[in-house]
This record gives C-alpha cells, sequence and structure tokens, in this order.
C-alpha cells in the first residue's frame, strides 16, 4: 500500500465524562465537542447506576461524585440541552438500569422532536461484567439478563442504528484479567447474551443476523502492548468464527468484532503520575497499529487517573493524544501492519488457544451465567490479580517509579491549589435533591402510578419491559421508583467475593514470613487470632483493593471477615462487633470517604463498639487524610502504599497500640 | 470489648441473658481467649451461665455438607423463616483456616447479609484453626453461650466423610445438605463414614432433574431408622434462592427438636455432647495417653456426663487430675 491512498477516517474520540449535576455536565460535554470531540460519553454518578434517587440514604455522599445524577427526565432533557440527539453519537456507561437510561433517552428525543428510531449511541448494558468487576448489578442474574435481552430486542426493532449492549472486557483486566482470560470470558458473555436473547422468542429466527451484527465490545489495552496487538486480532477471528459457526450469520460485515476502547487504567500509578502518559500513548498502539483490528471509538484516561477525578484540561490533554496520533502521525495511510508476521501470528495461536481452553472450562460448570453465580470466574480473577501483585512485590513485574526508579524530582503537574484534580462542587447534592423533591411535587401522580403499575405488570409477565419503561420516563417516573418497582419483583442479589482462593505464593517470602510471625505472635499475646474485618461502605464497586488486602491479610495469618460491596455503615459497625474484630478497614475508591468513615463512626459508637480502631485505603486526597486522622482514623493508605507487607506491619501496629502492647511483637 | 480482669463478670452474664448484643460479642470473645486470666474468667462466666444452658430448651442445629451445597444460602432462608415466627436466631458459622498461614477467610455471612440487619440475629464466624475436623474446641462453649439468649442456634461447617463426626456430636440435631449430582455424599452414607443426620437435604432442587436424582439415590441408600432410635430421618428437597421448601424443612427441624423433648433426651443428648467435647480437647492436647489417664474413652463419657456442668470447670478438673497422676 502507498501513502497516498486515501486516509482512513480516525475512530470516534470520546472522553468519560459527567459530574455534579445535568446542568454542569451539560457544559462540559459541549465545551468537548467544541474541542474536537466527536461524540459523547456519558459517565452516571453511582446511585444512578445503582437505581437509587439521589435523596435516598444509600445515595448520602456520592450524588453527582463520579459522574452525573439524573432522577427524572427533567435531568435527562438539561443534560442534552442544546445537543440535537439526531447528530449525536452518545454512549452511556449504564448496566443494570440501562432500559431505564435509554427510555429516558428517547423520551428526550421525542421532546426534542427527534424520531427515536434515528437515534445512534451505545447502552453498555452488560450486567455480566457488573458481577465479575464494576459493582453496578441490583438484580440476580437471570432477571439481569432478561432485562438485557428485552432492551437488545428492542432497538434491535425500534432504534436499528443503537448498539444495545457492549461486551466489556475491559473491566476485566481492570480487576486483573490476562488477556487469555479478557479472551475467554468476553467471548462466553456474549453468547450467553445472545443465546437468552434466541431463547427469549422476541426476535424472529431471519432476523437474528441483526442481533449478532449489533453487538459491540469495549476493550482493554493495557501496557505490554504487542501482546495486547495481538490479543485484538485473537478477538476479530474468534468472533468471526463464533457468530458463523454459532449462529449461522453469512455476511461477513455483520460478523466483524466491532469495539470500542479505554486503555489500561489499573497499570496508572500515583507515584511519577507524569509517567502515565507515555503509558496511555503505548497502550492506543495496542487498538489502534494493526488495521484489521482497529478500535471504532477510543477514550482515555488523564495522567492524573490515580490522584482523583480529572479537571477539563487533564482531559482535553488525553483527547489530544488521540488527536496527534489519528492526524499528524502516518498511522491511518497504510494497510494491515501485521499481515504475513509470523511472530505475530503465533501469538495470536498462543492467546485463541488458550481461550478456546477456559472457555470450555466456563461450558463444562453450565455457562458464563453460572460461572458468575458460583465464584468460578471471580476466583480466577482474583488469582490473577494476587499474582499481579505478588509480583510487583517481589519485583518480578516492573513497574517505573514505583518499584524501581522511586526517586523523584518534585512535579509540578500536582503542586497547584487544587492538587492537581477535579473537586466536585459541595453543593452538587444538595442542590440535586431540592430539584428532585420540586419535580415529584409538580408531576401527575396519578399518570405516574399507572405508568408503575404497568412497569410491574410487564416485569412479574415476561413482557418486554422498554415500552412501559419509556411511558415512566414521560410521566416523570424517578430513577428510583423505576428500580423499586423492579427490585420488588426481581429480588436483590450479592455476588461471590472469589477471596476464597488457595495461598498463593510469590511475592517476596522473606518478608511475608516476618508479618506472619508477627501477627502469630500478637496473636498470642491477645490471647486469640488477630481478627479483621474489611469492610465496602456505600455504593463504591471498587473491589480490588478490598480482595487483595483480604487475602494477603488472611495469608498473614489474620481471620478476615470481608462480605463484599456495598454495605451500609450500620451493617459494616455491626459485623465488626457480633465478628468481635481487632480492627476495622474500610476500602473506599469513590470519593465519599469523609461522609462514609464519619456515618461509621457514628454506628459504632451507638453500638458502644467505638474502641475498635479504623484504617481506610483508597482514593483519598492528602487534606482529606490528614481530616480523617483528625477525627480519630489510625491510618489512611492509598494507591501509594504498593507493599502490602508493610500495610500488614502498620495494621499490626495499629492493633498491639490499641491493646496497649510494646510496639515490637515478643 | 474484651473485658479486663476488673470485667463485672455478672453484668456481662446479665447482659448475655438479655440478648444484649456487646454483651453477647464480649462473652464470645471471652470465650475465645486463651490467656490464662482470661480462661478464668471465661470459666466463671460460664458459671455464672450454667443455670441457664443447662436446662435450655432452645435448639441446637448443626447444618454440614460439603462446599457450596447452600449451607450458608439454607440457613440464611431458615433464618427469615424463624423471623417469622418471631424466633431470635444465632449462628456460629466454621469455615476451614489456611494450613499455611492458620488465617481464614470468613465468607459465610455474605450469603447472609440481608437476614443479618436484624435485631434478633446474631452471626459469629470461626476458622476450624486447623483443630478437629471440622469444628474448634470454641465452638462447643460459644454455643450453650448462644443458648442462653437465642431461641435456635445454628453451627454451620464444611464438611464431607469424617469431618461429620464433630458436628453430629455436638448438635441437638444435625442437617446434612447434599449437592445435587455429587455422588460423594451418597458413597459417605454407603459407607457409613457419614454419622447419619437427622435431616438430609437436597438443595439446589431448581437444578431440575440432577437434583430430583440426587434426591432419589439418597433417599434409596439411606436407611430411615436413625441410630438414635425412635426418629426416622425425612430426605427433603429445599431451593435457598427460590426458598422453596424453606418451611417443611423449618417444620421438620422443629419436629426433631419435640422429639427429643417429648423423648427426654435434649439434656441427656447435650451432658453426652459436652463429655464427647471434652474427651476431643483432652485428646487433642495430651492423646490418647492423656485420655487413659483418665480412665479409657467409655469411662471418661459415662462419667462426664452424668450431671450438667461447667464445660470449662470440668476440662480445668481433668487437667488437674492428668498434672497429678503425670
Ligand atoms: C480498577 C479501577 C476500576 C475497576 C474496578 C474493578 C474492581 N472490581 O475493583 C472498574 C473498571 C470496574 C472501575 C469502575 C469505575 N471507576 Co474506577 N478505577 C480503577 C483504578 C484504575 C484502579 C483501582 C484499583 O483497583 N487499584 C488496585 C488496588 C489494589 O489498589 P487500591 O484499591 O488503591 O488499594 C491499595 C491502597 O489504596 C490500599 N487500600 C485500598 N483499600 C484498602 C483497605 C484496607 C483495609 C487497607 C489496609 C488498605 C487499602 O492498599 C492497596 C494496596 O496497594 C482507579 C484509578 C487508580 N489507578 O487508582 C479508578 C478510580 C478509582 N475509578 C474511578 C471511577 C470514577 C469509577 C467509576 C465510578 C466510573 C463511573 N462513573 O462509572 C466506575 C464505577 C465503579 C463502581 N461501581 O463504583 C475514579 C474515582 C474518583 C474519585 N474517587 O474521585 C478513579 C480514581 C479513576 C479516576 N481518576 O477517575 N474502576
Ligand atoms: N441454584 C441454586 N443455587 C444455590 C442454592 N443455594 C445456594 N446456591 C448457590 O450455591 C453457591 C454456594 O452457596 P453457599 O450458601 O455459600 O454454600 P455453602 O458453601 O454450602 O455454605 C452460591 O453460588 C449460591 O448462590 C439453590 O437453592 N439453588
Ligand atoms: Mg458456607
Amino acid at each position: 500500500m502507498s501513502k497516498d491512498s486515501t486516509r482512513e477516517r480516525p475512530w470516534l474520540m470520546r472522553t468519560y465524562s459527567g459530574h455534579s449535576s445535568a446542568r454542569a455536565s451539560n457544559a462540559l460535554y459541549r465545551t468537548n465537542l467544541g474541542k474536537g470531540q466527536t461524540g459523547l460519553s456519558v459517565a452516571f454518578d453511582l446511585p444512578t447506576q445503582t437505581g437509587y434517587d439521589s435523596d435516598h440514604p444509600l445515595a448520602r455522599g456520592e450524588v453527582g461524585k463520579v459522574g452525573v445524577p439524573i432522577d427524572h427526565i427533567g435531568d435527562m432533557e438539561l443534560l442534552f440541552d442544546q445537543i440535537p440527539l439526531d447528530q449525536m453519537n452518545t454512549s452511556m456507561t449504564i448496566n443494570a438500569t440501562a432500559p431505564w437510561l435509554l427510555a429516558l433517552y428517547v423520551a428526550v428525543a421525542e421532546k426534542q422532536g427527534v424520531d427515536p428510531a434515528t437515534l445512534q449511541g451505545t447502552t453498555q448494558n452488560d450486567v455480566i461484567k457488573e458481577y465479575l468487576s464494576r459493582g453496578t448489578y441490583i438484580f440476580p442474574p437471570e432477571p439481569s439478563v432478561r432485562l438485557t435481552t428485552d432492551l437488545i430486542s428492542y432497538t434491535v426493532a425500534n432504534i436499528p442504528r443503537w448498539n444495545p449492549t457492549n461486551i466489556c472486557s475491559y473491566h476485566l483486566q481492570e480487576a486483573g484479567a490476562t488477556p487469555t482470560q479478557e479472551l475467554a470470558y468476553a467471548l462466553c458473555t456474549a453468547t450467553a447474551i445472545l443465546d437468552a436473547v434466541q431463547a427469549s422468542g422476541q426476535i424472529a429466527p431471519e432476523r437474528f443476523q441483526d442481533v449478532v451484527a449489533r453487538i459491540s465490545f469495549f476493550v482493554n489495552a493495557g501496557i505490554r502492548f504487542v501482546e495486547e496487538t495481538c490479543k485484538m486480532r485473537a478477538f476479530t477471528r474468534m468472533w468471526d468464527e463464533i457468530a458463523q459457526q454459532r449462529y449461522g450469520v453469512e455476511d461477513p460485515k455483520a460478523r466483524r468484532f466491532r469495539y470500542g476502547v479505554q486503555v489500561n487504567s489499573l497499570g496508572l500509578t500515583e507515584a511519577q503520575p507524569e509517567n502515565n502518559v507515555q503509558r496511555i500513548v503505548l497502550e492506543m498502539l495496542a487498538v489502534t497499529l494493526s488495521r484489521d483490528a482497529r478500535a471504532r471509538a477510543i477514550q482515555l484516561p488523564a495522567w492524573n487517573e490515580a490522584l482523583g477525578l480529572p479537571r477539563p484540561w487533564d482531559q482535553q490533554w488525553a483527547l489530544r493524544m488521540q488527536q496527534v496520533l489519528a492526524l499528524e502521525t502516518d498511522l491511518l495511510e497504510y494497510d494491515d501492519l501485521f499481515e504475513g508476521s509470523t511472530v505475530i501470528e503465533a501469538k495470536v495461536q498462543e492467546l485463541i488457544a488458550g481461550a478456546r481452553a477456559e472457555m470450555a472450562r466456563v461450558a463444562e460448570q453450565g455457562g458464563m451465567v453460572q460461572c458468575v453465580d458460583n465464584g468460578y470466574v471471580k476466583r480466577e480473577l482474583v488469582q490473577s490479580h494476587t499474582r499481579r501483585m505478588r509480583d510487583i512485590e517481589s519485583g518480578a513485574l516492573k513497574i517505573v517509579g514505583v518499584n524501581c526508579f522511586e526517586k523523584t524530582a518534585e512535579s509540578p503537574l500536582t503542586a497547584g491549589g487544587d492538587s492537581g484534580i477535579m473537586k466536585v462542587d459541595e453543593r452538587a447534592e444538595r442542590e440535586q435533591i431540592e430539584s428532585l423533591l420540586a419535580f415529584r411535587q409538580q408531576r401527575d401522580s396519578q399518570r405516574v402510578a399507572a405508568a408503575l403499575d404497568a412497569l410491574r405488570h410487564a416485569a412479574v409477565n415476561g413482557d418486554n419491559v422498554m415500552p412501559a419503561s419509556i411511558e415512566c420516563a414521560r410521566a416523570g417516573v424517578t430513577t428510583g421508583e423505576w428500580s423499586e418497582v423492579l427490585r420488588g419483583v426481581f429480588g436483590e442479589y450479592r455476588a461471590p467475593t472469589g477471596v476464597d482462593i488457595s495461598t498463593a505464593s510469590g511475592g517476596d517470602e522473606d518478608a511475608m514470613a516476618a508479618v506472619r510471625a508477627r501477627v502469630l505472635a500478637t496473636s498470642a499475646e491477645l490471647g486469640r487470632p488477630l481478627r479483621l474485618l474489611i469492610g465496602k461502605p456505600g455504593l463504591d464497586g471498587h473491589s480490588n483493593g478490598a480482595e487483595q488486602i483480604a487475602v494477603k491479610g488472611r495469608d498473614a495469618g489474620f481471620e478476615v471477615v470481608y462480605e463484599g460491596i456495598r454495605l451500609t455503615p450500620a451493617h459494616i459497625a455491626r459485623a465488626a462487633q457480633e465478628e468481635g474484630v481487632h480492627l476495622i478497614g474500610l476500602s473506599v475508591l469513590s470519593g465519599s470517604h469523609l461522609e462514609l468513615v464519619e456515618d461509621i463512626q457514628q454506628e459504632m459508637r451507638k453500638l458502644n463498639a467505638d474502641d475498635v480502631p479504623l484504617v481506610i485505603g483508597g482514593i483519598i486526597p492528602s487534606d482529606d487524610a490528614q481530616q480523617l486522622q483528625e477525627r480519630g482514623v489510625k491510618a489512611v493508605f492509598t494507591p501509594k502504599d504498593v507493599d502490602m507487607n508493610q500495610i500488614m506491619h502498620r495494621m499490626v501496629d495499629i492493633i498491639r497500640q490499641s491493646h496497649g502492647l510494646p510496639a515490637t511483637a515478643a | 470489648m474484651t473485658p479486663g480482669v476488673t470485667a463485672d463478670l455478672q453484668a456481662l452474664a446479665e447482659g448475655v441473658r438479655a440478648g444484649q448484643r456487646p454483651a453477647v460479642a464480649a462473652a464470645l470473645n471471652l470465650l475465645d481467649d486463651q490467656r490464662a486470666v482470661s480462661r478464668t474468667q471465661a470459666t466463671a462466666l460460664m458459671t455464672q451461665l450454667l443455670p441457664h444452658y443447662s436446662v435450655s430448651t432452645a435448639q441446637m442445629i448443626g447444618i454440614t455438607g460439603p462446599p457450596g451445597a447452600g449451607k450458608s444460602s439454607l440457613t440464611a432462608a431458615l433464618i427469615s423463616h424463624w423471623l417469622e415466627h418471631k424466633q431470635r436466631v444465632g449462628v456460629i458459622a466454621v469455615d476451614p483456616s489456611s494450613p499455611v498461614s492458620g488465617g481464614a477467610l470468613l465468607g459465610d455471612r455474605l450469603r447472609m447479609t440481608s437476614e443479618v440487619d436484624n435485631q434478633h440475629v446474631f452471626i459469629r464466624s470461626l476458622s476450624n484453626r486447623g483443630q478437629f475436623g471440622g469444628l474448634s474446641q470454641e465452638v462447643w462453649p460459644m454455643s450453650l453461650v448462644m443458648l442462653c439468649c437465642f431461641d435456635i442456634v445454628i453451627v454451620e461447617t464444611v464438611g464431607v466423610g469424617q469431618r461429620e463426626v464433630d458436628i453430629a456430636s455436638s448438635c441437638d440435631t444435625t442437617c446434612f445438605v447434599a449437592q445435587p449430582g455429587s455422588g460423594d455424599s451418597i458413597q459417605f452414607l454407603k459407607a457409613g463414614i457419614l454419622e447419619v443426620p437427622h435431616v438430609v437435604v437436597v438443595n439446589k432442587e431448581d437444578m431440575g432433574a440432577v437434583a430430583t436424582r440426587t434426591l432419589a439415590e439418597l433417599s434409596g441408600v439411606l436407611n430411615p431408622n436413625h441410630p438414635d432410635g425412635g426418629w426416622t430421618v425425612p430426605v427433603l428437597a429445599t431451593s435457598a434462592t427460590r426458598r422453596s421448601g424453606i418451611a417443611p424443612l423449618g417444620n421438620t427441624l422443629a419436629a426433631h427438636h419435640q422429639h427429643l423433648l417429648a423423648t427426654q433426651r435434649l439434656q441427656v443428648r447435650r451432658r453426652e455432647h459436652q463429655a464427647r467435647w471434652l474427651l476431643r480437647c483432652i485428646e487433642d492436647e495430651y492423646g490418647k495417653k492423656g485420655v487413659l489417664q483418665l480412665g479409657g474413652a467409655p469411662a471418661f463419657i459415662k462419667e462426664f456426663s452424668a450431671h450438667s456442668a461447667n464445660p470449662l470447670e470440668q476440662y480445668s478438673a481433668c487437667l488437674q487430675r492428668l498434672s497429678i497422676t503425670h
């Protein structure tokens, strides 16, 4: 291929964003579109994602924090104010409540005078990976799959250019998955969903090809970018084969592996955060170099990923990385660069073989849904992540600035008054609640009640929930009400934690032995085994840290109680008392640590159990860390604390101190 | 919450009796505590509580079965059932400890999360601490404390095969939970390795044909007449997740309890269970030789189940006798 052949059109460039309120996010979107961004990628706050209104007790501290709060059609209208939906390609990261957010989007289109049939965009709508990694599931797997298939069936028939589901392997890598696992589990999920659509009988067999063609993927790209390039090629090939052999899709175009990307964020560091820029750019190569397996849409994290939420300038920098690659380099002038490379081909084959073997193991156990419920896949992920952490610990896996070349000059990037991150407006939650209360006042309550009844009816009778949901949206139903009806019909679920893996070897064995000896000695001095409760309060679904601390704690000799994500402060306080633990360790990455710690301390006082020491880990800016320590929190850990043996020592120190024992174990 | 030397044990005992959560938690912590001072206090506490647990007619149920059969889920479902009947429930959930580190991940609570936020439920997780088949030494005294303030006390342990024995000789009623499609339990029952439970449950009946087959197979190999006499072992099907078969299971467990009460066997069995616990403790620390020194197992059981007593006091008495004869 010569250089003067036509350049390929670049991929869609997005920035995943949303915060504070619909109004603030709308302003942000319009600025971003003005900067040359070509699509929207909406981040919702956690209450919206888990089906709670902004004034629900569980929403406290979370409203508008990590995304935009959408309580009802009024918020959705504001979010897209002056953004004509017929000209927009909107990606919504929404899962358990996906049918609801799509219903709101359709209702807003109607209000804008846009024909819903012309809408373009994506609802993530992949609940399987929520149980495994992302954490915003609500219902048990079976009804969740049914809601997923309802949305798919509805859009295929009524909004033909919509991508109804984005099967995600992205989040699996963020929870520790290897490339083989990413391939296997994403493809198993895709077939589980497609099989369910087929079984639901909502799509005529001759139209099933359209369903397969509408399935898109959301993939990760890590720093090992050659292997990641091969992974994308493997995906492309395996999907083509599945679509043809399993679903009989004849048209090669309908079998194309269409995917969007967010590059790896798990490997982005708090230490020397400027190095993240190199990492992000290299990771982007993995999904752009192969013309035959190139991403359709890319969103990049920012250099300050591990510090907190990005500011507009940070996001602009990330967008510019894409623009430079697409517009300044000659990448898009060439045909596939790897065609004919035996090196690449061998790696692709190796990945395919590994993925096939793992897919067979899932199939043996009854498929992906079963493997979510029986904990198999989650355990495999925790195991992989544990291996990664132990390799970082031993130095077998090098991370520049973290376990080598740690010495650094002062960074000007974090020197500013805002410590280099976005601070969410503290009034956002209160204002959102006020506007929600006002909205509830002015709506037609009879129409609301009737719409909710119809929704319940559809849910119980197995009718597609989309039409009833759209009427709910028009009627002014709220996010919490929509979800509450379905909670009533389907029940709620708690997913396996996956931490019950066998003791991991590797890591720094000497350091581990030293910790173990100290845990044992302190247990003897206190008369019983050291007991640790790991708590995930609030709506935060980031479980990696809690899981790794739980596994490490067990391997260090602690008796560890861990009940998984999304617990109320009252529940955690009670569990700590019932279990007679020596220490409570909270893990909060969602940004609502101040509110949650306050609530837990209050609950502990109510139970007369506030003598149990409390530590916390997660994304906690240093000002907040200081505040927490002033309020009695014994230690604050952040991503910088990569030495988990050291963390264990600190926990032993704190337990010893709180029992009046001398600092060193006898 | 671990009381110091000055702790007011009487108040603690009263708190336990009244079912006050902080007191129950503190009492369990104390019973777990191996330090000499704490052992003395724990013994004193058990003396305070003796008038209560020695006559308690609350039911102690052991739930056992292979990992993943749904024991914890079933316990959660049963808790809901009992709460509807205004029963207070205490749970001791035992998980294996890591042979490498001695540490443990205690995950049974997870299945009971929504039940736990109730005033009338209390769950304590324990690791087996590498001890006795399935139970650690602390379980027996802890369950006696729970008998003082709950209507139903559940002990959940992982077990297949020989590990069942402990729980069978620790609880009033033992309930074995089988996993559909797994032949293990059937083999164990057939070979007589599995001590006969009072109630057999095939959980996950929602799995359909596999569950029905396992149910039939189990009913086939099981001798319905329990060696305890006068009790026919029922084989039931449940689904913990769909909450089917729960009320019948609850009623069956209650029927066994009524049977023990009606035949006046409850306290006799408990005294025997305590003697067996004592025997295991002695064996664990002093081996067969120790047991022989105390007169050999049959005589030992006979002696120590003669009347109700504080288990920790009995234990110290044994130790004393051992050191005298040393
Ligand atoms: C991986 C990841 C995810 C994964 C989570 C997978 C999982 N199951 O955990 C996925 C992709 C699902 C995800 C999703 C989201 N994420 Co995210 N995620 C991350 C990321 C990249 C890494 C976190 C991580 O797992 N690190 C590895 C673990 C081992 O480290 P750690 O948790 O920090 O733990 C260490 C210490 O902090 C400490 N520690 C932590 N907890 C505890 C507890 C105790 C007791 C102790 C002693 C120590 C301790 O010890 C650990 C060992 O070093 C961070 C950014 C970053 N690089 O840190 C963003 C980040 C946390 N995510 C963020 C956001 C916003 C989200 C979303 C809410 C986005 C959205 N709007 O939808 C979603 C929704 C998640 C949800 N349900 O809550 C934000 C949070 C912003 C904030 N706090 O202000 C971050 C900071 C990214 C960013 N800059 O925007 N995310
Ligand atoms: N299908 C089905 N699954 C169940 C049932 N009860 C429990 N499970 C699942 O079996 C797994 C193990 O359950 P758990 O209660 O932890 O088992 P335990 O190890 O015996 O305590 C979990 O994935 C449960 O969701 C049931 O009745 N039906
Ligand atoms: Mg269990």
